[in-house]
């Protein structure tokens, strides 16, 4: 088949099925972005955000093999662990992350001088945002939820038998699953927030700061704000209560509670809008490669 | 008004950058064939060829590509090529997947895109070094995977800005040759160059631009001829050279008629040229003088150039 031929055929099939040449172009950018993203020495950083509790808990497992390994101290571990994800996760390991993955989804490709070649192709800029907020969720949560199971396994893993039926017959699997859906909701969050930020300003670090002061501020404000901050709908999904005193008290989330289903629903709503929003924002952007 | 689906066409477009202009008013429109954009450094070409392909947006006024503007990415991107100035490349590409992976983009299959690959990357003379990363390239091979990108998908308005820097000249004479190839499909091609003997070798039309406005736009020989500050200059390859020079300086419009150094040919300038050739004529059917060529001397895009913008057009 000539090459006319094939510039025809691809023409008529894009304008009879709209809906799978987009699904095709989201699949792609995935694919590129993923490859781009997740492989690369540049994000080195983040992998280290995610591991760090691993590796201590680690440590300590090898460091203090000779402990005391009751159901006391199965209750400890898993109040240590429970601090562990609300306090480091979503409180900085998951947000800093999200900031350096998502902002450098476009912004990045403006400091890279590339972002041209993404805007000479025939797809809608929303496809494009879609896209690349895929991918960009989709490296975020796979690095976190392969974090937190780590943690989740080697803070159990010391307590034998006791452990295996704390997981098994116990609360544990719970809350790995509860650990595990927040964490990807974080991801999904934290990533939408940057990403349209990331629209929205040349530099979106400063922007970000603001943004953590909001997430630690919001539970003070009436419930209505609180719908604004990501932490709000996080807080009501996390199986353990953390009940923290002292200068740590400040990352400790004390929100309105709601019913578990509208805290999922909820965040999965504002990211929608939140994306929709970066929808629009994108149609803005210009490449002046020279003014960033 | 309904856009004309076989023209590109500016309508008062102005892009301004806070206070700074980029191009200020420009209005024309152009027919499928060669269009170079001339101009010096910061005369807008580059804004003007971004304003085209939508990679900015216009302060004022409206663009339209073959009926198309970029708010409609799918229908316009599959007509429209652009190879840019920007030499830079995603990180770790090779060339093969650099070509690829926008034509799968475009909704191609696997095969399809394949195919369309290897041709471009045939066309564009980068075949035997596909597989290799983009980052080990010389500059002219990256300027060759750019237009080999840019002609992928058969566009029918290919965009080229300072295509033939860093080439080599065998490299560049089958750039010259495919840009002219593709031209004769009834394509658009619309180039910006700083080589001002092959722009003129093969442009049918030009956009002279200087800070920001367009100076003159039309046909070379065209604007020539509305450059009326500067007498045109022909050149008589003749047997009597002595003789043509007194009879063309009894012309009013003859401003300068110089024998040449070897005697056998007179440069002449004339604010009429139409009134010279008819004496030329005139002179020949009469025996008096026996003529071998006559030939315009500055109705290329060099000569126009300097009358216009004044400097010599060579590459800044």
């Amino acid at each position: 088949m000539s090459a006319q031929d094939l510039v025809v055929r691809a023409q008529r099939w894009s304008k009879e099925q709209p809906w799978r040449l987009f699904a095709s172009q989201v699949s792609i950018l995935v694919r590129n972005e993923v490859s781009r993203n997740l492989f690369t020495r540049r994000r080195i950083w983040i992998y280290l955000l995610a591991f760090v509790p691993a590796f201590i808990i680690l440590t300590h497992v090898i460091l203090d093999k000779n402990q005391p390994t009751g159901p006391a101290q199965i209750e400890n571990d898993t109040q240590v662990l429970a601090g562990i994800v609300q306090l480091y996760y979503f409180r900085l390991g998951i947000f800093f992350a999200c900031m350096g993955i998502f902002t450098w989804l476009f912004r990045g490709e403006m400091v890279e001088r590339t972002l041209h070649y993404q805007f000479l192709v025939p797809v809608r800029r929303e496809v494009l945002v879609v896209g690349k907020f895929i991918a960009g969720a989709a490296v975020a949560i796979a690095l976190f939820e392969t974090a937190v199971l780590a943690c989740f396994c080697l803070m159990y893993s010391r307590f034998g038998s006791a452990g295996k039926s704390y997981v098994f017959d116990g609360p544990g699997l719970g809350q790995l699953r509860s650990y595990l859906l927040v964490t990807a909701l974080a991801c999904l969050g934290y990533g939408v927030v940057f990403l349209a930020l990331s629209l929205l300003f040349k530099n979106p670090i400063i922007p970000g700061v603001v943004i953590m002061g909001w997430e630690a501020i919001a539970p003070i404000f009436p419930a209505w704000a609180q719908l604004l901050s990501v932490t709000f709908y996080l807080k009501n999904l996390c199986p353990v209560s953390l009940p923290i005193t002292g200068p740590l008290a400040i990352f400790t989330i004390v929100a309105e509670p709601v019913s578990p289903l509208i805290a999922v629903v909820g965040l999965l709503c504002l990211t929608i809008a939140i994306l929709v929003l970066s929808c629009f924002l994108i149609h803005r952007m210009e490449i002046t490669y020279t003014t960033e | 008004m309904t856009p004309d689906t076989s023209q590109i066409v500016f309508e008062g477009v102005s892009k301004f950058y806070g206070e700074v202009l980029g191009v200020n008013k420009v209005s024309f429109s152009l027919e499928p064939g060669i269009t170079s954009l001339v101009g010096p450094n910061g005369s807008g070409k580059t804004t003007l060829m971004n304003l085209l392909t939508g990679l900015i947006r216009p302060s004022q006024g409206a663009i339209h590509v073959l009926g198309l503007t970029p708010q409609q990415p799918i229908e316009f991107f599959r007509q429209v090529g652009y190879c840019t100035q920007f030499d830079s490349f995603p990180p770790g590409t090779n060339g093969y997947d650099f070509i690829y992976w926008p034509l799968r983009l475009h909704g191609f299959g696997h095969g399809q895109a394949a195919q369309l690959t290897n041709e471009a990357l045939e066309r564009a003379g980068m075949a035997q070094v596909a597989r290799r990363k983009v980052a080990g390239y010389s500059k002219g091979m990256r300027q060759r995977i750019r237009l080999a990108q840019a002609i992928a998908h058969h566009p029918s308005v290919l965009v080229l800005d300072e295509p033939l820097n860093g080439l080599d000249p065998m490299a560049r004479s089958e750039s010259i040759a495919l840009f002219e190839a593709i031209a004769k499909q009834g394509m658009h091609v619309i180039i910006s160059s700083h080589i001002l003997e092959e722009v003129d070798r093969i442009s049918d039309r030009v956009v002279l631009m200087s800070s920001g406005y367009v100076v003159a736009e039309g046909q070379i020989r065209e604007v020539r001829k509305e450059v009326r500050d500067h007498p045109m200059q022909i050149l008589v390859r003749c047997s009597n050279a002595a003789r043509l020079a007194a009879a063309a300086f009894e012309l009013d419009h003859v401003v300068e008629a110089k024998i040449l150094n070897d005697g056998h040919g007179v440069l002449v300038r004339t604010r009429d040229a139409e009134q010279f050739y008819l004496l030329l004529n005139k002179i020949v059917s009469g025996g008096l003088v026996e003529v071998d060529a006559v030939a315009p001397a500055d109705d290329d895009v060099n000569s126009i150039y300097q009358y216009l913008i004044g400097s010599d057009g060579g590459p800044a």
